[in-house]
């Protein structure tokens, strides 16, 4: 542990701290625009300079230098503050004077940094470089010439997406950041845009919308995949105008993925704003009364069997806790929350979350990945196995599809028979499993959402029960925000209900006569006609085409709300904006039906439900905090199929109603997917 | 990127492929390297593929890139750096004028005229015919022979205008003037001869 | 005068046969097994004893340098670098090694490995020394088929390696750090260091990085004895060393020379003395383009060598003379350099990548006088804002220049300026 002294302070760092490093621990903030603590150091800047003691008589970048016994560092001595004085005026000789109309302006590190370390006039008196734009693709807006060659968008592509495809071309003051007019074409691209330092790369969905101290913040949790990515949502005049990436080292680290950031315009499209009634064959526009009137009478007139329930993959526990309260009060048996038909057995929670926490698989020395693209079912995750896969030389397996996950696996095959050859032990990589002294096993939906689900699972847990140490070594990635919320609250058949399957079917052959769809949106309209379709939610997707009756339903930005992660983790999203016209938040929806029911719900408020919820769910409660999961049995030994396993993710941007109603979704598809369908399939 | 362009798609070829003479010598030179750090070799293959087929097409560098294991974007960042890789048709003889200031002071300035007016281009043109590219270039290292006329891989030394001309003339004519020296004088020993290294040097 | 006996490069204008045969009848490749076996810690002592600084610009003590490299490597291979390219205006030396004395850079690579544990040498040489490294991988050839490299190179029980690796244009790429990114296989950007290459440089390996003339020299020293090499120049400035000498002066030449001659002398003794007489002499740039300008009233009585050049504010660097006379523009002079400069930053680093180009321009005006006298200070303090203050010495050699001659001509751009304005007025 290095003791040096910073400004005389005292500080005692751990070995391998930069003087950079040494300085914040004793407080003193160091200018900087190339280093990242996320990124490899570039010490290019130079920003950063400090006087140091023993050492050259020149100001040392502070990023890059080894804190060391008895150093002395200055940081604000004259020599560094020259120093930095002298830098700053050469970032920016060449940049231009256009921060009026730059949507980087209120939140740019170089604007900040030029105010508390720069002069206050330019000696500068040449032409400024002007540089030519790029294109990057549909999300990132490029001008150019406030570059400051920084490199980060460089390093970040190259070393977190793993997608290397921006460079620094040319040399000396020619040297521009390009991709040579390619896009991006990297799930995680937009995270550059929060790295540029300054107007150089910003967003271009978001381009001359708002500028930052006009913005509401509210602090969140994203739901277009299932790891509860920790967001900020900015609004203005209750419009969702970004999504940004929250600090969360557990869950997201800072990154966040291109479907959570951008398809936020799709909040404002295709809205259900007010409830509808179909009569005479044609949905119309009704009052909440009227709709709730029907649902009811409907409820009351139909037997308890031949109603069934369904919610999607975006819904918070707090609606199915009331949903489910409602049910049982109906005595409705048939109601799942896996609307894909995944084999997840609720019975045994270890089974269903991924065990070791999303940070666990840094700790991880093998990872067996079954039925699973982690690159297009959460972006983030997989540049965290990329991470460990660089840093701790991670053995990664794949059982599945054969794709670009952006680092090198031992690819074992597509489907059972591979299972079976890791099960018995013929497979190289069970080797690599067993010699392991923390492998994981991670099973996702493409490998359950099929008809010999249940046997796979059971495979897949043998797997884990063999080599990986049961439970800790198990773990399940979802794709659907709201799906361990929903298994952990049991949404899912009772005694003699039917699944999903079940009720689809029972729906065509008029076994079912009601379904209840809330915010299921993956399920074809045209399998629900012969029923009476009651669909609660936000867009006019798949759902409402279904639907008798719409209640309108608020989004994931538009409530107070709990939604449970693939890890098991508990978290509150929180209401940034009010839902769009007559749209109410859902569960009060459902307390307003169970009211029209005769036999309200026991709860009025937000607080009410949730205390009765953690009350019989007590993890529930416990906010952001992972809780262990006890091992048991779980899946259903059987036959498997020789059908390769498959992801269910096809089209990264198109996963849910909101990124389908989300335009800047639709410019991803037809500028990205040509090249990321050309990326896939080549490596492993 | 002043000096760096990448030619226009309607010159690019579609395909690059190494003739199996220079695919040969890119294995030669792959093999220099330890296992797994073949990427050392794409300065030797782009300068290849550079020599086959006259300038670094897209193609050239899609297939390195692929040859090497290396991202595109990677081996683009190289061919940019350098100097030497020629990224469109240009000319089939590349003339470089040094004019860094041991060569002007020497008078590069009229090798410099002189190559324009012959050639009736600019730095950084070609002929109208695609026979000649001009190109100028930063010290070549050959100081005490200033000044320096690099034709293709050879250099032309002591050159003034006249001779620059001459030499000019010559490749126009399709000879290959002796390079070296253009005024009398053995190498790089002062002219009139060698104040030193009268007394050994081996008996040939 | 230094005795030819004396001289190590007696093939320096390639009058004799340069291939093996040749290099052999002038003494290479003599029971070289022998220095070998020698082993290294004695073979580094004796470098060290010899005095030797590096040849490529620094000054560094080679022998010191060598015994940096861990013997201890954790199974990683070490490597011996050369550094061929050459590029710093004004010097052209290891050109003439390369092309007429390959075989004493060969067998120096060989002598020297063996003295840091390494299994192979690679010579990055400029890209546009195509004949120069045509020459030495013949020279290269001619040894593995004699079995001077390769297993039991030399039979000195050492096994051996030796690659040559083309540049492609790039001054930088003579910078340690960017010369060992671009071998393998990158742009030329200099590293951060820690971490020096004797602990991670190539491939991550141990690494040494010496110019070409310091290799080429340790066979002769190690054979002719430590105390012969110190015996020669002066205390710290031992040996001798090539001078290139060009720009003004009658017959411009490369020669080998003792280390501390009178810089008079070793220009009027080989290279017919200054255009027009020595009173004709404006300035002498005396190792390189990076190294400051020296009025004349310096040059008189200067000798050539590390420590005298450094007491006049300017350095020995690769001891490539660039004399210019009383003719010169030396505004312009120095404004090409700026160009070059700026051209050749490889534009990591914010105040060389925008530094140089600022101080180009203002250069630029400065040519034609187009500017005020404060920016001539101006021009000082920016440079001063760029030395230091970057990841290689790019930023310090591109300043020098520019302080050198602001210390040394600031009348003269005076002049310049207060001309340009009164025909302006006028």
């Amino acid at each position: 542990m290095p003791k040096l002294k910073v400004d005389g302070i005292e500080v005692e760092v751990p070995p391998g701290s930069t003087v950079l490093q040494a300085c914040e621990a004793a407080g003193k903030e160091i200018p900087r625009f190339c280093y990242h603590q996320r990124l490899s150091i570039a010490g290019n800047c130079r920003m950063c300079l400090v006087e140091v003691k023993p050492g050259p008589p020149k100001p040392q970048a502070s990023c890059a230098l080894p804190a060391a016994d008895n150093q002395e560092v200055f940081t604000d001595s004259p020599m560094t503050v020259k120093a930095r004085k002298g830098v700053m005026e050469m970032l920016l000789i060449n940049h231009p004077l256009d921060c009026p109309i730059c949507d980087q302006g209120g939140e740019c590190d170089l604007q900040d940094q030029a105010l508390h370390y720069g002069a206050d006039t330019s000696r500068y008196a040449e032409n400024k470089r002007a540089v030519k734009d790029k294109n990057m693709g549909p999300l990132i807006k490029t001008i150019m010439t406030r570059c400051i060659h920084c490199t980060r968008c460089v390093r970040f592509v190259d070393e977190v997406a793993g997608v290397p495809t921006i460079g620094a071309l040319g040399r000396s003051g020619d040297m521009e950041i390009t991709t040579l007019e390619q896009a991006v074409a990297s799930e995680l691209s937009g995270n550059v845009v929060d790295l540029c330092p300054v107007g150089a790369l910003t967003s271009k969905p978001y381009a001359f919308n708002a500028r930052p101290w006009e913005l509401t913040k509210t602090e969140s949790i994203d739901v277009m995949d299932a790891l509860g990515s920790n967001i900020r949502i900015d609004t203005r005049s209750g419009e969702v105008l970004r999504v940004l990436p929250r600090l969360n080292e557990d869950v997201n680290e800072e990154w966040l993925g291109d479907k959570s950031r951008y398809a936020c315009d799709g909040l404002k499209r295709q809205r259900l704003d007010r409830p509808y009634v179909r009569r005479d064959g044609k949905l119309r526009p009704a009052s909440w009364p009227e709709a709730l009137q029907t649902v009811a009478s409907k409820l009351k007139a139909t037997a308890p069997e031949k109603i069934g329930a369904i919610v999607g993959d975006l819904v918070d526990c707090e609606s199915v806790f009331a949903l489910k309260q409602l049910l049982d009060g109906l005595k409705v048996a048939s109601m799942d929350c896996r609307q894909d038909g995944a084999a997840i057995d609720p019975a045994c929670r270890a089974g269903y979350i991924l065990n070791a926490g999303l940070a666990g698989v840094e700790e991880a020395d093998a990872l067996l990945l079954i039925g699973t693209n982690p690159r297009v079912e959460a972006p983030v995750w997989n540049a965290r196995i990329r991470k460990a896969w660089l840093e701790n030389g991670l053995k990664v397996g794949v059982i599945g599809e054969n794709a670009d996950l952006t680092y090198r696996y031992s690819y074992l095959g597509a489907g059972a028979q591979s299972l079976q050859a890791v099960a018995n032990g013929s497979d190289d990589f069970a080797k690599v499993l067993e010699n392991a002294e923390r492998p994981m096993v991670v099973i996702g939906q493409g490998a359950l959402a099929r008809a010999d689900g249940a046997a796979v699972l059971a495979a897949a847990r043998a797997i884990a029960d063999k080599y990986a140490g049961g439970a800790a070594g198990f773990g399940m990635l979802h794709t659907a925000a709201g799906r361990v919320g929903a298994l952990d609250l049991g949404f899912v058949p009772g005694e003699g209900g039917l699944n999903t399957a079940g009720i689809v079917d029972g729906a065509a052959s008029g076994e079912v006569e009601v379904v209840f769809l809330l915010g299921a949106d993956e399920i074809a309209p045209s399998k629900l006609q012969n029923a009476f379709v009651v669909y609660q939610g936000h867009h006019g997707d798949h759902g409402a085409h279904a639907a008798d009756v719409i209640l309108p339903g608020a989004a994931y930005t538009e409530k107070d709300a709990t939604y449970v992660n693939t890890e098991g983790r508990p978290q509150h999203a929180y209401r940034a904006v009010f839902a769009p016209g007559e749209a109410r938040e859902d569960w009060a929806i459902l307390r307003a039906l169970s009211g029209a029911l005769g036999a309200p719900l026991p709860y009025d408020t937000l607080a009410g439900l949730r205390a009765a919820m953690c009350e019989a769910h007590p993890h529930l409660g416990a906010t952001d905090a992972l809780s262990e999961a006890e091992w048991g049995e779980f899946g259903a030994v059987g036959e498997m199929a020789e059908t390769p396993f498959a992801s269910p993710v096809r089209n990264y941007y198109h996963t849910n109603a909101i990124a389908r109603a989300s335009e800047t979704m639709a410019r991803c598809i037809e500028e990205l997917l040509p090249a990321a369908t050309k990326a896939t399939g080549t490596n492993g | 990127m002043s000096h760096f362009r990448i030619a226009d798609d309607a010159h690019q070829p579609k395909t690059f492929a190494f003739t199996p003479e220079f695919q040969e010598k890119a294995n030669k030179e792959i093999a220099k390297y330890p296992a797994g750090r073949q990427q050392s070799a794409v300065m030797a293959l782009l300068d290849l593929a550079q020599r086959q087929h006259g300038w670094v097409t897209r193609a050239a560098v899609a297939h390195i890139a692929d040859l090497l294991g290396m991202a595109e974007i990677r081996v683009w960042e190289v061919v940019s750096f350098y100097t030497m890789y020629r990224t469109t048709p240009g000319g089939r003889i590349n003339v470089h004028v040094c004019t860094t200031t041991p060569c002007w002071l020497r008078g590069s300035d009229a090798v410099t005229a002189a190559c324009k007016s012959k050639l009736g281009i600019g730095f950084g043109e070609a002929t109208e015919d695609g026979q000649f590219a001009l190109h100028e270039v930063e010290c070549l290292g050959a100081c005490v022979n200033a000044p320096i006329l690099q034709i293709d891989d050879d250099y032309y030394e002591d050159v003034d205008g006249p001779k620059t001309e001459a030499i000019l003339d010559a490749f126009m004519r399709g000879e290959t003037p002796t390079p070296g020296p253009q005024v009398d004088r053995q190498t790089s020993a002062p002219v009139g001869g060698a104040t030193t290294l009268h007394s050994v040097g081996g008996d040939d | 005068m230094l005795r030819d006996e004396d001289r190590i490069f007696t093939n320096l204008y390639g009058r004799h046969d340069w291939r093996l045969a040749g290099a052999r009848k002038r003494g290479d490749w003599d029971n070289t097994a022998a220095i070998i076996k020698l082993g290294r810690d004695e073979i580094v002592n004796r470098m060290k004893a010899s005095g030797l600084r590096g040849r490529g610009g620094a000054g560094f003590p080679t022998g010191l340098k060598w015994s940096f490299m861990p013997k201890d490597t954790g199974g990683r291979p070490s490597y011996l670098v050369v550094n061929a390219d050459e590029g710093e205006p004004g010097t052209c030396k290891d050109r003439d090694i390369m092309r007429h004395d390959p075989h004493k850079l060969v067998e120096g690579c060989l002598i020297a490995g063996s003295a840091i544990g390494a299994t192979a040498a690679y010579i990055y040489i400029r890209g546009e020394f195509y004949n120069e490294a045509r020459h030495l991988q013949i020279a290269i050839d001619e040894a593995y088929d004699a079995g001077l490299l390769g297993k039991n190179a030399a039979n000195s029980g050492f096994d051996f390696d030796v690659y040559v690796h083309r540049g492609a244009g790039a001054y930088l790429c003579g910078e340690e750090t960017a010369l060992i990114e671009s071998l393998e296989g990158k742009k030329g950007q200099p590293r951060l260091k820690p971490p020096f290459p004797a602990g991670a440089g190539l491939y991550g390996c141990p690494s040494t990085v010496n110019n070409v003339e310091s290799i080429a020299v340790a066979p002769t020293i190690l054979r002719r004895g430590a105390e012969w090499f110190a015996g020669l120049g002066r205390e710290n400035n031992t040996g001798t060393k090539l001078f290139c000498i060009s720009g003004h002066v009658e017959r411009p030449c490369n020669v080998e020379e003792e280390m501390g001659i009178p810089l008079r002398e070793l220009i009027e003794k080989h290279a017919g003395g200054v255009r027009g007489g020595w009173d004709n002499l404006l300035a002498v740039i005396p190792g390189g383009s990076s190294t400051p300008v020296l009025p004349k009233n310096i040059c008189d009585d200067i000798l050539m060598d590390f420590d005298s050049l450094r007491g006049v504010g300017s350095g020995l660097g690769t001891a490539a003379v660039i004399v210019m006379d009383k003719s010169t523009d030396i505004i312009k002079a120095f404004a090409r350099l700026a160009h070059f400069y700026r051209h050749e930053s490889c534009g990591q680093c914010t105040p060389c990548r925008e530094g140089f180009g600022w101080v180009e321009r203002v250069m630029d005006r400065m040519v034609i006088g187009n500017a005020r006298v404060e920016e001539i200070d101006m021009l000082f303090e920016v440079t001063k804002e760029i030395e230091g203050h970057t990841i290689c010495a790019h930023g310090d050699g591109g300043s020098w220049p520019i302080q050198g001659l602001i210390r040394h001509f600031r009348p003269v751009m005076e002049a310049r300026i207060a001309a340009y304005h009164a025909k302006a007025a006028a």
